[in-house]
């Protein structure tokens, strides 16, 4: 039991820690992340396809999170309607696929690409508007996407109310993997690529502008932080992150429909970022695995009652993990560094 | 010109259902400073047990006092047991807990009563209006109970002690706290207002989208955008900002050609960011200034 809590400690020590000990730190963390890393590459070649689908499922709902966590974890900015993108990086990538025959690993870049681009020219009126208003923009795109999907001048590429069927990728020859499992890694790939670039994000020049405008405006902006510059392309970025990830999402259902992209997709989004952790990259994948599993776990207990189910043991998480997962996690590792500290000096 | 007139009356029509849900969610605003996105459930709640009341045989008038005294009390244990120990974390978690809410009680909704749809009755009657085909009765009657909570609740918070109090702790509470307000009870007396008007609001909605679980959904969204719309500040401001949306909604359906009616409410939605983008804080909101 004891080398755990050491783990823990060296974690908490690195608050105020001298270069030495960083460096420990620094060194553990990457432990814990290749330990991850490994964990989850083994995990298809062991568990049943559907709890492999379930869990590329996970990481694609985390990734989607991360997106909405760049734009309101770190930079400040609401939104309701991150569901759209999702969805329109879901459609971009069916459309692609079944309309033009692009493999799918291209559609990709594609579907990020263009969420950047409608995610930019969103944050450009977003900039006049704050808090509840800038949520009532965001929330009218998602309920406005299902209608023009729907829409009948649109049915030639977007199949109306129909959807889209989604070729399956297929596993290359050489590795005696199934569809399931290929699908798996290759999600796995990109959402480490993804998780990285957003972590040297964070840590950038960039990311602590993006960060000082979320505390305090007023001074970014006396320090020379170019404030409608960095937002609306925060906006992009994080709609950028999202519209992969519905892309992804795509491949992974193999069907696309407008009411999969509802309003509620959303506010699973945002119930999954901020049980997961605001301003957290690994409570992304917490807020994945909750946006997953707990409405199948409130579906078992009872079927009538899964609505209110869901909803208390949203309540509870909510009050016992107040500042989410990642906080909790914190405050937990905090207190068993102080009970240490304690032992070691007596 | 007789097309655009009748379009607009009953644009009125439906703008009184969306004004009334606006009303309630600016009240809840200025009380408690947040949106709830369960107001609409917890009306559709209150409906249901005034459709329970009057299915046992009690007079229509009756049920609906008794639902609105029994919301105001729920409202209050609402605020009493579920956000009271939330008040200090951030919005966000008191957004789950509002979305935690709603799940529950639509869930509840539909576990006691179930999900087949039911006629709720009206106490104005359903005649045409004056013998207009377009708003019926109870139409106007809606239109009547809208203006005179309005004018209720506007003497109410400008003319007496308890409502300056109540604008008092959402708008500053470290300083309403020093002059002796007691913040926390004027919180969860906003809830009860709050929850009152939406239990009037239910009661009046259910008779024309008739009564379900879900009825209040769409309702809100168009009651939020009316809010928003006219500005979250002020009450005048979102029943008039309910109505525009209600006359919008028609007139594009019918007017724009091609493709108005199949996204009249993205044509809706699309006006209100319009107007947000020249007055960022709504029609008649407040704009906060702050010291830096």
């Amino acid at each position: 039991m004891t080398a755990p809590r050491e783990d823990i400690a060296l974690v908490a020590a690195a608050g105020r820690a001298s270069s030495e000990q960083r460096a420990a730190w620094l060194s553990t963390r990457h432990l814990v992340l290749a330990g991850a890393i490994a964990v989850a590459a083994v995990l298809p070649l062991v568990l049943q396809g559907f709890v492999v689908f379930q869990l590329t499922q996970v990481m694609i709902y985390g990734l989607a999170i991360l997106g909405l966590n760049l734009l309101t974890g770190f930079n400040g900015q609401f939104s309701v309607g991150h569901g759209a993108f999702y969805g329109l990086g879901a459609y971009v990538t069916a459309i692609l696929m079944q309309h033009y025959s692009i493999a799918y690993y291209w559609t990709l870049p594609a579907a990020g690409g263009i969420c950047f681009i409608v995610g930019f020219l969103f944050g450009l009126p977003a900039l006049r508007l704050q808090g509840l208003y800038l949520a009532l923009v965001t929330f009218a795109a998602a309920v406005a996407l299902p209608q023009l999907l729907k829409f009948h001048g649109l049915e030639n590429w977007t199949g109306g109310v129909q959807g889209i069927v989604v070729d399956q990728p297929e596993p290359p020859a050489f590795l005696p993997i199934g569809t399931d499992q290929w699908l798996y890694y290759f999600t796995l790939a990109v959402v480490l690529i993804m998780f990285a670039a957003a972590n040297s994000l964070v840590k950038s020049r960039t990311g602590r502008a993006i960060m000082a405008i979320r505390d305090h405006p007023i001074a970014a902006t006396a320090m020379g932080i170019n404030q409608p510059l960095y937002k609306t392309l925060t906006f992009g970025v994080s709609a950028l992150y999202t519209g992969v990830a519905g892309a992804l999402g795509a491949l992974a259902v193999q069907f696309v429909a407008p009411d999969s992209f509802s309003l509620f997709l959303s506010i699973y989004f945002l119930v999954g970022l901020i049980l997961g952790g605001i301003g957290s990259l690994p409570g992304c994948l917490f807020g994945g695995l909750f946006v997953l599993y707990v409405p199948n776990i409130a579906a078992e207990v009872s079927r009538g009652l899964a609505g209110a189910i869901y909803g208390v043991i949203m309540l509870l998480v909510i009050f016992v993990m107040p500042s989410g997962a990642a906080g909790f996690t914190r405050l937990a590792v905090a207190q068993l560094s102080r009970l240490r500290n304690r032992d070691l000096r007596r | 010109m007789q097309l655009l007139l009748q379009q607009v009356i009953a644009g009125l029509a439906n703008g009184a259902i969306y004004a009334l849900m606006a009303l309630a969610v600016v009240m809840i605003f200025l009380a408690i400073d947040h949106l709830n996105f369960a107001q609409g459930e917890m009306a559709t709640f209150s409906a249901f047990v005034a459709w329970q009341l009057i299915a046992w045989g009690t007079p229509y008038w009756v049920a609906f006092i008794a639902v609105v005294i029994l919301s105001f009390i729920g409202g209050v244990a609402i605020e009493r047991i579920m956000f009271k120990p939330l008040h200090n974390a951030s919005i966000l978690s008191q957004l789950v807990a509002f979305i935690a809410l709603f799940s529950i009680l639509n869930s509840g909704d539909g576990y006691l009563w179930d999900y087949t749809i039911k006629t709720f009755p009206t106490p104005f009657g359903t005649s045409p209006f004056f013998g207009s085909v377009l708003i019926g009765s109870h139409q106007a009657g809606m239109i009547a109970v809208t203006a005179v909570l309005l004018v209720f609740l506007y003497l109410f918070f400008r003319g007496t002690r308890l409502g300056l109090a109540m604008r008092a702790a959402a708008h500053n509470p470290e300083s309403a706290r020093l002059v002796g307000i007691r913040v926390g009870w004027m919180t969860a007396l906003g809830w009860g207002i709050a929850a009152a008007i939406g239990a009037i609001a239910g009661m009046l909605i259910a008779p024309i989208v008739f009564l379900d679980p879900n009825m209040m959904f769409g309702v809100l969204l168009y009651g939020f955008a009316g809010a928003v719309l006219g500005g979250l500040t002020s009450p005048g401001g979102a029943v008039l900002g309910g109505f525009a949306v209600g006359v919008i909604e028609n007139i594009a359906g019918t007017f724009i050609p091609y493709f108005g009616r199949d996204l009249k409410l993205t044509i809706a939605l699309l006006v209100i960011v319009a107007v947000l983008m020249v007055r960022p804080t709504g029609l008649f909101g407040r704009t906060a200034v702050s010291r830096v």
